[in-house]
């Protein structure tokens, strides 16, 4: 157990250095000068060269990655080329933005998924449990910006109900908070709610396959008392997996839904800093997605082995 | 089990209904002292002297900062922190008489102690480029309390003008030391919040010394997506969109009867540049034969729904010295075709660089069809925007044709500049710009109309059109500016119905 921990714990290390790498590098030969971006187009030579000292920008690569590094290595992330701010407390700011969307969409995911999925695993073979297998299927193809989309035309534009989009912190106004959260938050998780229905559906349905689910039937329960005793334990495992899958998916899902409810998160962010060529704050916003997509997938691993005992001794 | 589904289920749609039912009673009534206007570019921060871009100025300029003078809707320079002017025989000497009981938004009364120290700062601590632009002044002197001289080293027009944009803003010292989050300004407004990626708040002072805005409470927020921003207007979240971004989102507005939608004019020229330094457009012959090739009127139809105003050289009509030229080169393919066969080019292959926006990415594909139907082969490179565009085009000079719309006001002064990237390069051009700078003020209209003649038949570029200020807003909101002469989104303009 120990050694698979110190393994795995290994293994992330190593993925987060190779990533880091390949993250600087990605970034740094992305055409354009940060430096003329920044001073716009009546920027003269002299200041130009400036600048790009200034920046750090004149020295090779490997420094500015070593000089980078080092400083993310004790939580000094450099100072944004268009703000002037350090880039650190602007990015943990707008990460807070996004968990909360990551984490109403998956909240919002699991609700849908966990029943419709059990419901339709439990009658597979009848027209209510085909129905829900269908609009999950429907709901696998529409993208989560395409979602979006369509939940602002006829919730905010059509019926007014909930705004279109901007950002209320919650501790400014609770409910405007949640209001602005909710279109969001279901068009990320339902797209993610349909892609984990099938999945419940799936371990569900071979979970009901076991002899051992058909013994405690024979003992007298009732299929769900059953299921939820004996069945949805072992039915986790692989949904667990999917599920830190799709936390990266959603993730990558809030970039794009962030734009289009204007919500300053980090997908935001990310994109306006790319466009700038702010290449510190696109760097740590990267580095930070990449970090949490190993995180998870790290942590994945872990409860797999919590939840079955029979990976234990397999190491 | 069931019955905890069904306690998630009720508590799901009681946070719903509450959350929607709060909805239609905040949106009902529209608090009607407040107004929210939507922009899409977003100030980095509040300090213009070391971030450059049009958002900051847009933001605060004439609403937090003022100057001593101002730029009205038609374009003309008109008194605002200074009472009136006069300008010495030999146009060196500018002697301001200031407004008297005019404070700044922390108490610090305005003097002339401070209109020198503005100026000279722009010299001395700002960064951004374009403080050159007081490169002109020799030395200010506060004569008296409400009485400034200023003193330039040789004649300027451009000066003058340059002092209504955000180098012309005045400063206190007292209210200097943090403007990246704290701006202090003479201006109706002040910055009472701001949550970055969403708005800006800005509230009236009491103590201003003019007029009180209509509005006491102002939101400035900020969308990157045209459609997000489209959006919020027809949902109720903001009551104006000071400039729509695309223009097939005209009819929405227009045919909705809760909005009004005002089209006027920018200073915005969108250019087709030519590289006049690089064959074979270093030939006259080549750049009037693509002039004449080009039919403007169904480009402007095609890249941009119809709106804008045709335009024939580098001036908008705002500008005192604009004539129409818009016959300079009627669209005659034929003509075109002669031109190059005469040139000894009749099949010439150029490379259009043009930025990945949405206006030149469509008005790229009308010039390479109009330009093909002469016998020009154009091949389109849409490129990144704004830094490999600067890098490959604005810096690196590295192309044939590009489209970019030059939103700057009174920038015809740049075909002055050999080095920028037209490539263009006429002593008698340079040496009518250096007049009209110096001279009196109805000079500098003759010369510029000259400047603005010759540029049009040295075919130096081929102007486009010129992008429209179309703004849509709830009817309940008057005064909204017709045409964008300058670098402010002026609140104090804004009026209720």
């Amino acid at each position: 157990m120990l050694y698979q921990f110190a393994r795995r714990l290994l293994i992330l290390l190593v993925s987060l250095a190779v990533a880091s790498v390949a993250v600087f590098l990605f970034l740094a030969v992305l055409p354009g000068d940060p430096a003329q971006v920044a001073l716009g187009v009546n920027a003269t030579p002299e200041l130009l060269a400036n600048t790009r000292h200034e920046f750090g920008l004149d020295q090779p690569l490997v420094v500015r990655y070593l000089r980078w590094i080092g400083g993310v290595c004790v939580g000094d992330f450099g100072r944004s080329y268009v703000t002037g701010d350090a880039v650190a407390p602007q990015v943990f700011d707008r990460l807070g933005v996004t968990l909360w969307l990551v984490g109403a969409g998956m909240l919002v995911a699991l609700l849908i998924a966990v029943p419709a999925g059990t419901f339709a695993a439990t009658r597979h073979r009848r027209p209510s449990g085909m129905l829900i297998s269908g609009a999950s299927q429907l709901g696998v193809a529409v993208p989560a910006f395409l979602a979006g989309v369509l939940l602002v035309r006829v919730f905010a534009v059509q019926l007014r109900l909930l705004p279109s989009g901007g950002w209320t912190p919650p501790n400014q106004d609770p409910v405007e908070f949640l209001r602005g959260l909710i279109l969001p938050a279901l068009s990320l998780g339902l797209v993610q709610g349909a892609v984990l229905t099938r999945y419940v559906r799936s371990a569900v349905l071979d979970v009901l396959r076991e002899d051992y689910l058909r013994t405690a039937r024979a003992k007298g329960l009732t299929p769900f008392r059953a299921l939820a005793r004996h069945g949805l334990r072992n039915a986790a495992v692989p949904v667990v997996t999917v599920l830190g899958l799709q936390l990266a998916t959603l993730l990558v899902g809030a970039v794009v839904v962030e734009r289009v409810f204007v919500v300053p998160g980090l997908g935001s962010l990310l994109l306006d800093s790319v466009g700038n060529r702010d290449l510190l704050t696109a760097q740590a916003v990267v580095l930070l997605l990449v970090v949490a997509v190993l995180l998870v997938n790290f942590v994945v691993d872990l409860l797999y082995t919590a939840l079955n005992p029979r990976l234990r001794q397999g190491a | 089990m069931r019955r905890v589904r069904g306690g998630v289920l009720v508590a799901l749609v009681a946070v719903l209904a509450t959350a929607c039912a709060a909805g239609s009673t905040a949106s009902a009534p529209p608090d009607p002292s407040a107004v929210s206007i939507g922009f899409v570019a977003e100030p980095a921060n509040f300090d213009f002297t070391h971030t450059d871009g049009a958002a900051i100025p847009q933001a605060l300029l004439y609403n937090v900062y003022e100057g001593l003078v101002k730029l009205d809707e038609r374009g003309a320079i008109v008194p605002l922190l200074a009472e009136s002017w006069t300008v010495s025989e030999d146009r060196t000497i500018y002697d301001f008489q200031l407004r008297s009981g005019v404070t700044f938004g922390n108490g610090a009364p305005f003097t002339a102690q401070d209109v020198k120290f503005s100026l000279e700062r722009v010299r001395t601590a700002w960064t951004i480029s374009l403080k050159s632009k007081m490169d002109v002044v020799d030395h200010v002197e506060a004569v008296s309390p409400t009485h400034a001289r200023v003193v330039l080293a040789r004649p300027s027009n451009n000066w003058l003008f340059d002092l209504t944009s955000r180098v012309g803003a005045m400063f206190t010292p007292t209210g200097v030391a943090d403007l990246a989050t704290t701006p202090v300004g003479t201006g109706p407004y002040t910055v009472a919040a701001r949550n970055r990626g969403d708005s800006i708040v800005l509230r009236a002072r009491t103590s201003y010394w003019g007029a009180k805005p209509a509005y006491p409470t102002v939101y400035l927020r900020y969308f990157r997506d045209p459609t997000a921003l489209n959006n919020a207007l027809l949902s109720n979240r903001i009551d104006v969109i000071s400039s729509i971004a695309a223009p097939d989102s005209v009819p929405q507005f227009a045919s909705d009867t809760r909005f009004q939608v005002i089209e006027g004019t920018t200073t915005g020229k969108v250019v087709l540049a030519y590289n006049n330094a690089r064959a074979p457009l270093t030939d006259v012959r080549v750049r009037r034969a693509i002039s004449y090739a080009i039919d403007r009127r169904a480009l402007l139809d095609t890249a941009w729904g119809g709106h804008g105003t045709l335009i024939g050289s580098m001036v908008p009509p705002t500008d005192p010295w604009y004539t129409d030229q818009t016959a300079d080169y009627p669209y005659d393919p034929d003509r075109a075709r002669a031109l190059l066969a005469e040139a000894g080019v009749p099949h010439p292959t150029l490379r259009l660089r043009v930025p990945n926006l949405s206006y030149a990415v469509s008005a790229a594909q009308v010039v390479k069809s109009d330009l093909g139907k002469v016998g020009v082969t154009v091949n389109i490179e849409p490129l990144d925007f704004p830094a490999v565009w600067l890098k490959e085009v604005f810096t690196g000079h590295d192309y044939d044709l590009s489209i970019i719309n030059h939103v700057e006001a009174r920038d015809i002064v740049t075909f002055g500049n050999p080095k920028y990237y037209w490539g263009y390069d006429s002593p008698r051009v340079r040496q009518l710009l250096a007049e009209a700078d110096s001279g009196t003020e109805q000079r500098q209209v003759a010369d510029l109309r000259e400047v603005a003649r010759a540029i049009s038949a040295d075919a130096a570029a081929d102007w486009l059109f010129l992008f429209p200020n179309m703004i849509a807003a709830k009817k309940r909101v008057t005064g909204l500016p017709h045409n964008q002469v300058g670098e402010s989104f002026d609140l104090a303009l804004l009026g209720r119905a």
